[in-house]
């Protein structure tokens, strides 16, 4: 296996994680809620409770907000490439939607917060994920060799 | 007041992050989980620096009565690892893989006004509103 070696992205790397571990610090100081994306954006949905949507679109709003932030100062758009067709894009982000409401979580409340809370649950849960998508790029890359 | 301030400084926090970080970057993140290629180490940089900040962070926050502008601190409670948990996780690795979008960084991805990361997102939506409403436990 050969590995990319870019300490420049490492150091963003790190610097953007810490940055994403303060906001969650700082949600649960001062609200008491998990940072977790799929938890937040599944709340606003339908099915959610009613008086909890004030914060959650807030935060939402906040975070639009912290990437359009980086986009203007660094006067590069965040997301360049894409890597698959539209229609695999909708395949997976139907799959994406219903896996992390199924599975109570995804990167940031199981992996963020539930490793930072040393949740057995969360640990269980982001091996599998992990597991699963590398197995997935995998296949898609030097099985089908797309 | 204040307490809408936090919550806001707290996603433009979260955004800003995925942002530095290159997490909007699919191919940077499709990167990390290709482990027979060219692997890109990343993202253990991110998790890492998340971590390190919301371990000792949460664990000084269990010992606190209560939080700044709520009644109580809502932590999960759940331990079991039922199916759902690991069947769940499974779909959502999957179409992390083939997409290289999370939530977050889809979400935050929204900015740039790509049609394919709107389509994304909109697909996500559908399958968590489907999932709440013939799915759910």
């Amino acid at each position: 296996m050969d590995i990319l070696i870019d300490y420049p992205a490492w150091g963003r790397g790190l610097a953007g994680g810490v940055m994403i571990g303060v906001s969650a610090l700082l949600l649960m100081a001062s609200q008491g809620k998990i940072a977790g994306i799929s938890g937040v954006v599944g709340g606003l949905l339908p099915a959610g409770q009613a008086d909890q949507r004030g914060w959650r679109l807030r935060f939402l709003l906040g975070l639009l907000g912290g990437a359009l932030l980086v986009q203007w100062m660094t006067g590069q758009p965040v997301t360049t490439a894409i890597p698959a067709p539209l229609g695999l894009m909708v395949l997976a982000g139907l799959v994406v939607g219903v896996g992390t409401r199924m599975g109570s979580g995804c990167t940031s409340g199981h992996g963020v917060c539930g490793l930072g809370r040393r949740s057995p649950r969360s640990l269980v849960a982001v091996m599998v994920f992990m597991g699963v998508a590398v197995a997935t790029v995998f296949v898609m890359r030097h099985v089908v060799g797309a | 007041m204040k307490s809408t301030l936090m919550v806001v400084l707290s996603g433009l926090l979260f955004g800003a992050g995925l942002a530095v970080a290159g997490m909007t970057e699919p191919t940077r993140v499709l990167g990390f989980l290709d482990l027979f290629g060219t692997w890109d180490p990343i993202l253990a940089f991110v998790m890492g620096g998340g971590v390190a900040v919301t371990m000792p962070g949460f664990a000084l926050l269990m010992r606190q009565p209560r939080p700044w502008h709520a009644l109580r601190f809502d932590w999960p409670t759940r331990r079991d690892i039922d199916p759902r948990l690991v069947g769940g996780s499974a779909l959502f690795g999957l179409g992390w893989g083939l997409a290289g979008f999370c939530p977050g960084p889809a979400i935050a991805g929204l900015v740039t006004g790509s049609m394919a990361v709107v389509a994304f997102v909109l697909a996500m939506l559908a399958g968590m509103m489907a999932h709440d409403r013939w799915l759910r436990a």
